[in-house]
Formats: C-alpha cells, sequence, structure tokens
C-alpha cells in the first residue's frame, strides 16, 4: 500500500477545520460512463451549463479544452496551434508519461489535511494537468469544465497545474451541476506549480444546484518573481462550500491577489477565504472578498495574511451586504506579522444597503428597487478583475439575471 | 402661477425641529436665492422638498405644480419634474458615473447618447464617465457632476444645493455659466453659504433663513451684500423686530 493511500486511511473520518461536516457515505460511487465526444456533441442542458461559467464549445477560441462529466473525461486537447507550447491531459494519463509528477503530487496540500483531501486519494476521478513549456505566453485562455450529472454522487478530482519558467496563461474553469440533478458532491484537489517568473491567472465559475456539496482544496506555490491572479465568483445557491485557498509566496518578488464576488442565496452554507503566505523578500498581496447574503444564506468570508518577511507587504479587503433579515455574514480577516518590517492590512464592513445610496439615486428618478439593484449590481462590479471581454460580458450577464429576480 | 407652494410647513429629524412654520412661494420661471448661517435649515428645506423620509413633516403643505405632493416618495417627485444637485453626495462603488448618466437621459427624454459632449461641457474628459460615482472626487469633480447629473435631466424646477462650496474660481465661472444657461426657461432654489455663484447666476429673489424659517426676503443682491457687510446678526435683529408686537 502506498504511503499516500495509508494516510488517507487514516484521514478518511477526520473533519475538516471549517464547514458543514459531511457524511461521506450518503454519496455513491455509481455513475454511468461517459464517452469522449467533442463539447458542442453534448446534450443541450450540458453546454448550456458549461457556458454559463464561460466554457466554450468554440474550442479554436480556447488554447485547450479539459471537460470532465461525472468520473469521465469527455473532451481534452490543446488545440494545434499550441501543440508545442503546453499540453493538457488528465492527471491519472499524466502519470503514466511523466514520472516527476510524484513530486508535484500531495506535496503542497497533505493528503490526510481532512476526509476530502483522503477520499480524493481514496478515489480519485482524474482531474486537469495543464503543462506550460518554458518562455511560452499563451495568447488564448485554457479551459476547464467540470461537470456533475450522475445522481447523489461523489467526484473527486485532482488538478496539477505546471507553469515552467516564464511562461504566462489563463485558465477558466467552470464547475457546474446538470440542472436535474438533485445531490452531489465534488471535492477537488488543485495543486499549481508557478515557476521563476511565471503568470497564471485562474477565473473560477461555481454554478451549483441547492442540494451539492463542494470542498475544493487549493494551493499555489510560487516562486521568483511569479504572479497568482485568483478570480472566484460564486452567483447561485448551493448546499454547502468550504473552501480556503493558499498561495505561498516562496520566491523574492512574488505576487499573489485574490478577487471574489459571491451572490448567497437561498440557504446556501458557504464558509470561503483566501490564504497567502509571504515567506520571500518584497512578496505582495492583495486579497478582496465581496460577499451578498440574502434569503437564509449563512457565509462566513475569512481572510488571512501570513507576513514572514521583513519585506513583504499585503492588504485584505472584506466587504459584506446583506439584503435580508434572515441571511449572516461572518467576515473574519486575520493578519499574522513575524516580521517587524511585514506591512499587513485589512479593512471589513458588513452591513445592508445604505439610504443614503439609495434616496441619492432615488433624487435622480429610480425607484427604490431599481437604485436598489444598481448599488448590488455596483457591489458584484467585476471589471476590476481585468477578465477577457468575452467572459466578463457572460458573467455580467448572469450577473444581471442574478440581481433582476432580487 | 406658482410652481411650488410651501405652507406653514414644520418638519422635525430625529424629534429636532429643523424647519419652523416656513412659508415660500416660487412663481413659475423664477429663481430664489437661499442664503442663511450653517446649520440654519437650508439644506433641511431641500431634503424636505425632495421627501427624504427622515425629514418628518408635523404639519403644513407643499405644492408642487398645483398638486400636494407632501406625501409623495422622492422617485415621484423627480417624475413630476423635480431635480436636484447635492452639497455631499455619497460615493457608491461599482456605479459608474457615465452609466447613471446615461440612464438619467433615458428616464427623462428618452434621450441617450449625449453622455460624452455632456462631460466634456462640465469639462470632464470621456474617461471620467468611467470613474465610480463620487468615489474618490475631489470637491470640484462633485460639484461638476452633480451639474452633469442635472443637465442630463433637465428637470424643470431645480434645486442646487451650494455648488459653489468648495470649488476653485474657474470651475465656479464653469459651473456658473452652465447653472444660468439651465435656470433659463426653468425655476428653482439656489442655496448658497457664501453667494459666489451669484456672479454668474441670475436670480430673483433672496430669503434667508434663520433657525428653521425665513427670516426675510428681498432683491437677492442686495441682500448678499448686507450679508457680507454686516453678518447674519443684521438678520437676527431684523427679524426680532418684525417680530415687536
Amino acid at each position: 500500500m502506498s504511503e499516500h493511500r495509508k494516510r488517507a486511511l487514516e484521514a478518511i473520518n477526520k473533519p475538516a477545520a471549517y464547514g458543514l461536516d459531511l457524511n461521506l457515505e450518503e454519496y455513491s460511487r455509481n455513475s454511468p460512463n461517459w464517452n469522449e465526444t467533442g463539447i458542442s456533441e453534448l446534450p443541450e442542458p450540458i453546454l448550456e451549463g458549461a457556458m454559463s461559467c464561460g466554457v466554450t464549445p468554440k474550442t479554436k477560441e480556447r488554447a485547450g479544452t479539459f471537460f470532465q462529466i461525472d468520473h469521465s473525461i469527455v473532451s481534452c486537447a490543446v488545440d494545434t496551434t499550441f501543440k508545442d507550447k503546453a499540453e493538457i491531459m488528465s492527471t491519472k494519463q499524466a502519470f503514466e508519461k511523466y514520472d516527476w509528477l510524484k513530486d508535484y503530487w500531495w506535496n503542497l496540500i497533505p493528503v490526510d489535511t481532512d476526509k476530502y483531501t483522503a477520499l480524493a486519494e481514496l478515489e480519485w476521478d482524474h482531474g486537469y494537468f495543464i503543462h506550460v513549456f518554458e518562455g511560452v505566453k499563451i495568447t488564448l485562455p485554457l479551459q476547464s469544465c467540470l461537470y456533475l450529472a450522475g445522481e447523489n454522487i461523489d467526484q473527486n478530482v485532482h488538478n496539477i497545474v505546471v507553469l515552467e519558467p516564464d511562461s504566462e496563461a489563463q485558465l477558466i474553469t467552470g464547475c457546474v451541476a446538470h440542472p436535474n440533478l438533485r445531490k452531489g458532491l465534488h471535492v477537488g484537489i488543485s495543486e499549481f506549480y508557478l515557476k521563476k517568473g511565471s503568470k497564471l491567472t485562474f477565473t473560477m465559475v461555481h454554478n451549483w444546484k441547492q442540494e451539492v456539496d463542494v470542498r475544493p482544496r487549493t494551493a499555489v506555490l510560487l516562486e521568483d518573481g511569479a504572479t497568482y491572479i485568483n478570480n472566484y465568483i460564486l452567483l447561485k445557491p448551493v448546499r454547502s462550500i468550504q473552501s480556503y485557498p493558499t498561495a505561498y509566496c516562496k520566491g523574492n518578488k512574488s505576487t499573489a491577489i485574490f478577487n471574489s464576488v459571491i451572490y448567497a442565496s437561498g440557504s446556501s452554507n458557504i464558509d470561503l477565504g483566501s490564504k497567502v503566505i509571504l515567506d520571500g523578500d518584497e512578496t505582495r498581496a492583495e486579497v478582496s472578498s465581496r460577499v451578498i447574503a440574502t434569503d437564509k444564506a449563512n457565509v462566513y468570508s475569512r481572510g488571512m495574511l501570513v507576513g514572514n518577511n521583513s519585506k513583504s507587504k499585503a492588504h485584505l479587503e472584506c466587504n459584506g451586504l446583506l439584503l435580508s433579515d434572515t441571511a449572516t455574514i461572518h467576515a473574519i480577516p486575520e493578519l499574522i506579522g513575524t516580521r517587524s518590517g511585514a506591512e499587513l492590512s485589512h479593512e471589513a464592513a458588513v452591513g445592508k444597503i445604505a439610504e443614503e445610496q439609495i434616496l441619492y439615486l432615488m433624487a435622480r428618478g429610480f425607484s427604490e428597487k431599481e437604485a436598489s439593484s444598481l448599488i448590488v449590481r455596483g457591489f458584484m462590479d467585476i471589471r476590476v478583475f481585468g477578465l477577457p471581454e468575452f467572459l466578463e460580458k457572460e458573467i455580467q450577464r448572469a450577473i444581471d439575471l442574478t440581481t433582476k429576480s432580487m | 402661477m406658482n410652481i411650488l407652494e410651501i405652507h406653514d410647513l414644520n418638519v422635525a429629524v430625529d424629534g429636532k425641529r429643523v424647519l419652523q412654520n416656513l412659508n415660500l412661494e416660487i412663481p413659475e420661471g423664477e429663481v430664489h436665492v437661499i442664503f442663511g448661517p450653517n446649520g440654519s435649515g437650508k439644506s433641511s428645506l431641500v431634503f424636505t422638498l425632495l421627501g427624504f423620509p427622515k425629514y418628518r413633516v408635523l404639519s403644513g403643505k407643499i405644492y408642487f405644480k398645483g398638486r400636494d405632493i407632501t406625501n409623495l416618495p422622492t422617485d415621484e417627485r423627480i417624475k413630476m419634474g423635480m431635480g436636484v444637485t447635492f452639497q455631499h453626495p455619497p460615493a457608491i462603488r461599482g456605479v459608474k458615473l457615465g452609466d447613471i448618466v446615461t440612464k438619467i437621459s433615458e428616464k427623462s427624454h428618452n434621450l441617450a447618447g449625449r453622455e460624452k459632449s455632456l462631460a466634456k461641457k462640465v469639462n470632464f474628459p470621456a474617461s471620467f464617465l468611467d470613474r465610480d460615482l463620487n468615489y474618490g472626487f475631489s470637491g470640484g469633480e462633485v460639484k461638476r457632476s452633480e451639474v452633469l447629473q442635472i443637465l442630463a435631466q433637465r428637470p424643470e424646477f431645480i434645486m442646487l444645493d451650494e455648488p459653489d462650496s468648495g470649488v476653485d474660481v474657474e470651475n465656479l465661472e464653469l459651473i456658473g455659466k452652465i447653472i444660468n444657461e439651465l435656470l433659463e426657461q426653468r425655476s428653482g432654489i439656489l442655496i448658497t453659504h457664501q453667494g459666489y455663484i451669484l456672479r454668474y447666476v441670475r436670480t430673483d429673489k433672496a430669503h434667508v433663513i434663520i433657525e428653521g424659517c425665513i427670516a426675510c426676503s428681498g432683491a437677492p443682491l442686495e441682500t448678499l451684500d448686507h450679508i457680507l457687510r454686516e453678518g447674519y446678526w443684521w438678520c437676527e435683529k431684523c427679524r426680532s423686530i418684525g417680530k415687536e408686537p
């Protein structure tokens, strides 16, 4: 038995540090097999869901595509133009191809972190391996879609991204549940390695269902001069999400940026944070989260900056807007300085829409409803993310739909 | 005909009286300037006319274009033809000035697409329209943005709350001339503490508000002259004379 497996077996009942504790025995492993086809061959509702997260069937508009439904890969290829620049494949396939992959496996995230990491080891269902070669700047985005279609199954993916020195890439990931799906569990392990001078912009849109539970475990390692930008968008209800992605700014002059926009509705139970560990000289981090909670949603919005270098500097912003008296937002920013020169700061605010702002817009002729909707949409402004135009449009459309039903 | 009539208005904010037995009539086509020391009730009058909920009308009536609007919601009053430029507008993150200007134009005349030329008029580069509403604006930018929004709206009756405070000389002239042009053929109330804007804006009558009621009324420039020479103390005196049996 491998060492990982042994540790996973020991941790399979270990609850996570945060979030709702799930009973893993409730989920099944029975999922029909999906054949490998092109994305455009997929059934309409699946395609639509994927597209709502920025994933497109027009694969010519992407440098590469990875599409997984339940436990099967349905599409996985790099566009011919980018053949000698990057590769994209299932992590299972990557393991057969590269002996060195084992050095990247469970390297940033301990396999025995909790029952979800343990599950991902014991019942591993692919996930993507993305490898961008040295010095290559990929002009088009790469895309991946992790789709949950089977009723009451668990889907446990393990993703690895390696950006070789001085390379640059953009990855769009859509995580979606089928419209007819009731219950399910998605566990996603992601270990990203950003070598010297590389830059990754990672944009993830979550589009789940009211009874789906989601447990991503993400860690990013940044070498000298590397930059990591993480954009996260959640607009649809979910039973529970708990995630606390961590960027390790090990290299000098490395930078991590986390932006998230969360619209928590229904009875969603959301516990999300971003953590940056600043170890290198002149490391920088900016974390900004904007949370809207309505209906009976309960949101924990966490953030942690750890300044372990006297020349590190980071700022954390945590804003919450409450649209209902039955919703709750807990903003929990945390700053830990271990070297005297580290400059760490945070701002946090939770409240309802300011009456002064509503009245100002009403004095321009907007109704109270129009005014609140303008303010809420402004609060969720994604233009600051600097996304590619098509994706910004797509997400803006989703936000418009969400705020319209407010 | 009077476009605005205020009868014996008493208004309180959080239980504190801010307007007392205030009476005012503005005939159609006239612009009245309102002077008064800090905290005398000038802005409270504007907020009451806008129908802000915090400004509770205890008694009295407000008639706009012959209709009793005392209990009308703010947006309804705007639809009837009121407009305002605020002294201290709030910043709203993520809401772009340009989007608001477009929406105001559409709402008021089904007319959009003039944003850039209007912006140019108040000396904003087109890129300024992408800024978040009042966020990080300088004092002068706030006033010009307010004027820009009123230009897009072109209401019949305009309330201008201290458009000249905190504005440098060049912008004062710019704002003053635009306001004067806009007020031609229109009615309104112009609030000014120092009266600088009267160099550029023609007004028909002046009122001085002291402690929430109109202490005296007269010709605009003469009243200003009096105030500048003798201070509001003169109005206090004037009022006490008026009260003598």
